[in-house]
């Protein structure tokens, strides 16, 4: 790339202007890292590589970048007051997305009137921090990498300013490189295959690399490569397409693979054809027949597409998927997140034809403690690090998109601290028809172009797909991070919207893990084949190869599937709409993927071999009986101070600080926010989100996840995971499906399991059995749960090496599963909320209570798991969700809440948060010990208040399954009483102080917290 | 056009979008539910002139995220207002001017608020378009999404406000912190009456406490006219409160009165402006029939 002459132009705070990020870092620097940088002055800094004069420079900062009331400009020189002794430069690394910088771009081509390349990076936005104490270069540094960036993808300079300041610019690539180059696997040992492999980050295992050379060198092969010009050895490009398209990230090789199970328990034995196939697939066909049997025929796609689909009326779909963003989010969270969100909204967005509306994100994440004082490993980030980073990308992919986040939730778990999980879910309406077609269809014929949309092509996130298929270590490739640019996002997201309902795309996909080699070889798989001219392919800089440029993760990218006819009409509106659109090849039907470059072959693969060839896996799975005991807690007990002690623990506590910074209202629809009641701090089980300003009609969104209980029972932890995510929907006013003939209620479930490695090795998974029975378990009850409630999965996803080896150990995260879960609202305005309405509001519980500690929030308070899990009852479940819903119908329940974490009296408590002015007094008439009736988490039951003048029609309804426990009062204090004791007595007021003084709300206020007893 | 056409004729909004604006089918639906017309447009097609801001009665610069924010809240959509030649030969800035010199309205919520500020459109003491007051970082550093009320400055300008004491409404931004300029600025605003909305605590007095201001605004103001009433910017999201069931406390309003209105606070915004244009256009139908005004 040319080096114009470079110029600089610095915004300084004007004087008596609050320094704000200045003050913060400053704070954060003394909190976490104990380093005392007296005042910090912090400036944003362009290098500008366009040529300008000194006139336009000084215009164009003055005009179109500072704000006269809060910064002053320097122009190409340092502006450092002499207090300032140290500094530290933040730059990002070549090619990394830098929003700020294009933005700039935009601002001097509309402030020069005349047309720049604005897609090649020739802004660099930066920014230099002063510290008015002189510390050493090493303390800058950390600093810098601690507080102000991350070294992937950040390049810092630290220095003192009294030796000048040096800068850095990203100075990207070299010239094209057109290089192709073949690798021989012919004669290679096993150990050659295997080194190969991981060489390459192919991720593969020597039974897929051995097929790959066996394919190569067959006679047949050979004599067909050698009629097509092609080389014998597979080229680069081959081996890397071959190694995404059969990674696990796509080809879900465990989930396929026929297991060996024995139970060493009970003795049985059994094969498993593939978990996908038998449990969620085949729970799937079972729930769709005794669905069409009841004439409730809304199951539209599932699994076939990127998101399952499901018809809300005879005018639109409902578009659902939740997808895991774990292993980039380990190494870099903020990044890892937002391509998280942004990638998972390009799912619904590109399902059929594309141009979904989205209408809201739910993230559920898992992290190590915020407080975490243990030893870290090479490479590994703190937890709370991890998590405010997470945040801050989920706060940008969400808000900047305009897509409400709704709902989600937080865990911790000190096993998370390796590898957070990070779900992402977005659910979006789809027309039923756009332009006269079907609009969940995927329709290519021989002959339609391929058009990729969005954003430029680098290198990052090369090998997306194979890094996440294996486990993390200190040596995790940098290359593998990407930064989302919500905005490029949200410019195609408008252009796709109109584009579809103009006819313009027959279909489209979204570039996701193995960017263009993924979706074109996947759409190919429609038509019959594709031919790729990765010469059209436009980059952010040169420098790649033709395998990177097929291979890479760039972001904001969409593939479109359209006719030559509509071409100019296509390119018309995206010129309007300043996306950039590139005709890239076209779809054929001769059963290839031939992908070239300047006219010479880089790839050309059999579509059978790339999508069929792969080896089915073989594995061993055995499940032996843990080691569990029930804990004898002390006698002396104060139920009231356990209760304030579970209202202040991490998994519990209010999450208040972090949902306020996530819009959760945009899109006007949000009815069941996260937060409500007088106070706005009643915390609520699923969301209920409006589809349109036409009709009530909504969605109801849930979430569950209960890793913890896996400990003692992976098949309980599952169906009590599913079972919490239907109850909250059931609290909220939602009906299951099937009750009646031809009702409607469609429910949409996505499963998400997210699991440390489970396959066998003597040496380095010696366990590997014992957690691959455990995902059999997980998959057993989801296919129970499902049939029981006929409830369908749409779509879903796999996470299968959630660990972080470095330094000789490993962390691997417990088996984890969220099931994540939708219902039609038939009528918004009939929403139930959790919190407590008005005094004299009769308390029930509804359900049973039974001695089930183990796994609860009490026993973790003791550091204890316990043995008796909540056991999931099914049939009394459900009959209990259907009388419920009949009270919902007859308008008779006031406030609903559901029992998890911390049971009874913690739901109780979280019911009182609307308002400090109510109160409670309940009295506990069950047999079990008062900390059973208090804290046991049972599933399937919710605290619920009825008005008075309802009381005898509700009773008779709910036939014995509701428990009359006291009256909602005005006192403001909770008193319960058990056994003719009064075992809980406190106000209002100080349960929520305790809850919303929790640890979640003081780590974002950024205090240092302290590991607690 | 005669005087029967001119009343009848529904007021229409032009809603903008593109480029990262995102609250412009909430701010569109609250024009067609308070009985007006709206129609969205991406921002290029004003730009290129393809449609006519002349053509509306009120121009509205919706919430959202233009340009990610980049470069400061509203400043990239600024600049394309105040430099894009359109093919009138005048910039947007321009076209706005001769917009409400003809009498129309301009409102810009949220991002909609920081744009017009940053093309100096507010409050526009000087007629230069040049910037008086920003709206900058929150003073908790934060973006956050809360309900917050507002009380109504009784001498305000805006037909929008017309008969409103205070409302409830939430406000999501991470830059609404208003900074006004001088001490000269900061008095005629006040004499004037132009701060037209201020953050205000649960009994409905000002204040400069957090969270009930929620960003550190000075003047604890949440909104401003300009001295002709007919620019009108806030930070709080009046289109997110269109009906009881987007306010956070509805269910328990409900419960304590079955018959609370369905209607949110926010929509009462666009029944004023709706019923002031068609109102003016009765009284002034030759008027109502012509925008254009040259320069």
């Amino acid at each position: 790339m040319e080096n114009t002459a470079s110029h600089t132009i610095q915004l300084i705070p004007r004087p008596g202007q609050h320094d704000g990020e200045g003050a913060r870092v400053a704070e954060a620097a003394r909190r976490h890292l104990h380093l005392f940088t007296g005042s910090v002055q912090t400036s944003a800094v362009y290098s500008v590589r366009y040529p300008l004069s000194a006139e336009q420079l000084q215009s164009f900062a003055a005009q179109c970048l500072q704000d006269p009331l809060l910064n002053d400009a320097a122009l190409d020189e340092w502006a450092v007051a002499p207090e300032f002794k140290s500094y530290i430069l933040v730059a990002k690394g070549p090619g990394v997305t830098d929003d700020e910088g294009t933005s700039a771009q935009n601002a001097l081509q509309d402030f020069l009137g005349t047309e720049l390349d604005t897609r090649t990076q020739h802004i660099f936005s930066k920014r230099l921090y002063l510290l008015e104490k002189k510390l050493p270069e090493v303390d800058l540094r950390h600093l810098a990498e601690e507080l102000l960036g991350n070294k992937l993808i950040n390049r810092f300079v630290v220095g003192h300013t009294a030796d000048g300041i040096r800068d850095f610019t990203p100075q990207p690539g070299g010239g094209a490189d057109s290089t192709t180059r073949t690798i021989r696997l012919e004669n290679l040992t096993d150990e050659e295959l295997v080194q190969l492999s991981k060489e390459n980050v192919y991720a593969l295992n020597l039974e897929e690399m051995r097929a790959i050379r066996d394919y190569y060198y067959s006679k047949e092969t050979q004599i067909s490569r050698a009629e097509a010009g092609l080389t014998p050895d597979p080229t680069d490009c081959e081996l890397e397409i071959l190694a995404q398209t059969w990674s696990e990230h796509c080809k879900h090789k465990e989930f396929a693979a026929v297991i060996r199970y024995r139970n060493a328990v009970t003795g049985e034995e059994k094969e498993v054809d593939g978990l996908f196939k038998t449990y969620i697939k085949g729970a799937t066909s079972e729930v769709d027949r005794l669905l069409r049997a009841n004439g409730n025929d809304w199951l539209i796609k599932v699994f076939s597409d990127n998101a399952g689909a499901v018809r809300i009326n005879k005018d639109s779909l409902f578009v659902w998927k939740v997808e895991t963003h774990n292993s980039p989010s380990a190494i870099d969270p903020y990044g890892g997140a937002i391509t998280g969100i942004l990638g998972n909204n390009r799912d619904p967005l590109a399902t059929g034809i594309g141009g979904a509306r989205l209408l809201f994100n739910t993230n559920v994440l898992c992290f190590g403690p915020p407080n975490w004082s243990g030893p870290l490993l090479t490479g590994q980030l703190h937890p709370r690090r991890v998590f405010e980073g997470v945040r801050k990308g989920i706060e940008d992919g969400g808000n900047k998109s305009g897509v409400p986040t709704v709902n989600g939730a937080i865990v911790f778990d000190e096993r998370y601290r390796g590898k957070p999980l990070v779900y992402c879910g977005t659910g979006a309406v789809l027309p039923m028809q756009l332009a006269g077609q079907d609009a969940w269809e995927k329709k290519i014929d021989a002959g339609d172009r391929i058009i990729m949309a969005g954003g430029r092509v680098g290198k990052d996130g090369i090998h997306g797909a194979t890094f996440s298929s294996i486990e993390l270590d200190e040596a995790a490739p940098a290359t593998a991070v990407q930064i989302g640019s919500p905005i490029t996002q949200k410019l195609a997201m408008d252009f796709l919207l109109l584009a579809t309902r103009r006819g313009l795309i027959k279909c489209s996909t979204d570039n996701g893990a193995g960017g263009l080699s993924s979706s074109v070889g996947e759409l190919a798989g429609i038509s019959g084949g594709a031919t790729v001219e990765l010469e059209k392919v436009p980059l952010k800089y040169p420098g790649l190869r033709p395998w990177e440029i097929f291979l890479s993760e760039s972001q904001e990218r969409f593939t479109l599937v359209v006719e030559p006819a509509k071409l100019a009409e296509l390119n018309a509106l995206a010129a309007e709409m300043e996306v950039e659109l590139s005709d890239i090849g076209e779809f054929t039907d001769n059963g290839r993927l031939d992908v070239t470059f300047d006219g010479q072959p880089v790839a050309s693969l059999s579509l059978e071999f790339l999508h069929e060839g792969v080896p089915r896996k073989v594995l061993e799975a055995e499940w032996q009986l843990p080691t569990l005991h029930e804990p004898k807690l002390p006698a002396s007990l104060d139920a009231t101070e356990l209760l304030i002690k579970l209202l202040g623990a991490l998994n519990i506590c209010s999450r208040e600080a972090v949902i306020r910074q996530y819009d959760h209202e945009v899109k006007g629809r949000t009815v069941v926010k996260p937060l409500m009641g007088r106070t706005g701090q009643a915390p609520q089980d699923a969301a209920v989100v409006q589809f349109n300003f036409e009709s009530w009609e909504g969605v109801a969104v849930s979430n569950g996840i209960l890793p913890r209980y896996g400990d003692i029972d992976p098949y309980q932890m599952s169906a009590g995971a599913f079972d919490e995510a239907v109850r909250q929907i059931v609290s909220v006013g939602g009906k299951l499906p099937n009750l009646t003939p031809g009702d409607g209620i469609f429910w949409s479930v996505n499963d998400n399991f997210c699991v440390p490695d489970s396959v066998y090795d003597p040496v380095t998974n010696p366990d590997g059995k014992q957690k691959l029975a455990a995902l059999v378990q997980l998959c057993e009850a989801l296919r129970d749960m499902c049939v029981a409630y006929h409830i369908p999965l749409t779509s879903g996803k796999d996470s299968m090496k959630n660990d972080f080896k470095a330094d000789g150990q490993k962390i691997s995260v417990p088996p984890t599963v969220l099931y994540s879960m939708t219902a039609l609202m038939p009528d918004v305005r009939r929403a139930v909320t959790s919190d407590f309405k008005a005094a004299g509001d009769v308390v029930y519980l509804l359900g049973d209570t039974y001695d089930e500690l183990g796994g609860s929030e009490l026993y973790h308070l003791f550091g204890e798991l316990g043995q008796n899990v909540p056991r999931v009852r099914p049939a009394e479940a459900k009959d209990l969700y259907e009388k419920v819903g009949r009270a919902h119908d007859a308008n008779l329940i006031v406030s609903c809440h559901d029992l998890s974490d911390g049971g009874l009296a913690v739901a109780v408590a979280e019911s009182l948060f609307g308002d400090d002015n109510l109160g409670a007094e309940l009295t506990l008439e069950g047999e079990l010990p008062a900390l059973a009736e208090l804290f046991s988490e049972s599933h399937s039951r919710f605290v619920a208040t009825v008005a008075p003048e309802d009381v005898v029609v509700f009773e008779a309804l709910m036939e014995g399954r509701a428990t009359r426990l006291g009256v909602v009062t005005d006192n403001g204090h909770l008193v319960i009483r058990h056994q003719n004791k009064t075992v809980v007595y406190a106000a209002t007021a100080d349960l929520r102080e305790a809850w919303s003084n929790g640890p979640v709300n003081r780590v974002m206020a950024g205090e240092e917290l302290t590991l607690q007893a | 056009m005669n005087e029967l056409t001119a009343t009848t004729r529904p007021v229409h909004a032009l809603v903008l979008t593109g480029f990262g604006i995102n609250c412009e089918e909430e701010l569109a639906a609250a024009y067609r539910l308070a009985g007006g017309e709206a129609t969205i447009v991406h921002f290029n097609q004003v730009l290129s002139g393809e449609t006519s801001i002349h053509d509306y009665d009120v121009l509205n610069f919706p919430g959202g995220f233009s340009f990610g924010d980049d470069l400061g809240s509203g400043v990239v959509m600024a600049n394309k207002a105040r430099f894009r030649k359109l093919p009138s030969g005048r910039t947007l800035l321009e076209e706005l001017r001769a917009f409400i010199e003809a009498g129309n309205y301009v409102v810009g919520i949220c991002n909609g608020f920081q744009m017009l500020v940053k093309m100096g459109l507010l409050p526009d003491f000087a007629g230069q378009q040049e910037r008086e007051v920003t709206l900058t970082h929150n003073a908790s550093g934060r973006y956050e999404d809360r309900w917050v009320r507002l009380a109504v400055n009784p001498r305000n300008r805006s037909p929008f406000l017309k008969g409103l004491t205070s409302l409830e409404v939430p406000v999501r931004h991470g830059e609404g912190r208003l900074v006004i300029r001088d001490e000269e600025i900061r008095s005629r605003i006040l004499a004037e009456g132009l701060n037209c909305l201020t953050y205000c605590d649960a009994t409905g007095c000002e204040t400069e406490l957090y969270p009930h201001n929620p960003n550190g605004a000075e003047l604890n103001c949440a909104g401003l006219t300009d001295t002709t009433g007919q620019v009108f910017g806030l930070m709080p999201h009046p289109e997110a409160f269109l009906s009881l069931y987007n306010h956070p406390d509805w269910a328990r309003r409900k419960r304590l009165d079955p018959n609370v209105s369905e209607e949110g606070d926010g929509l009462k915004l666009f029944r004023n402006i709706v019923e002031h244009i068609s109102q003016s256009r009765a009284a002034q139908p030759a008027e109502a029939a012509s925008n254009e005004v040259s320069l």
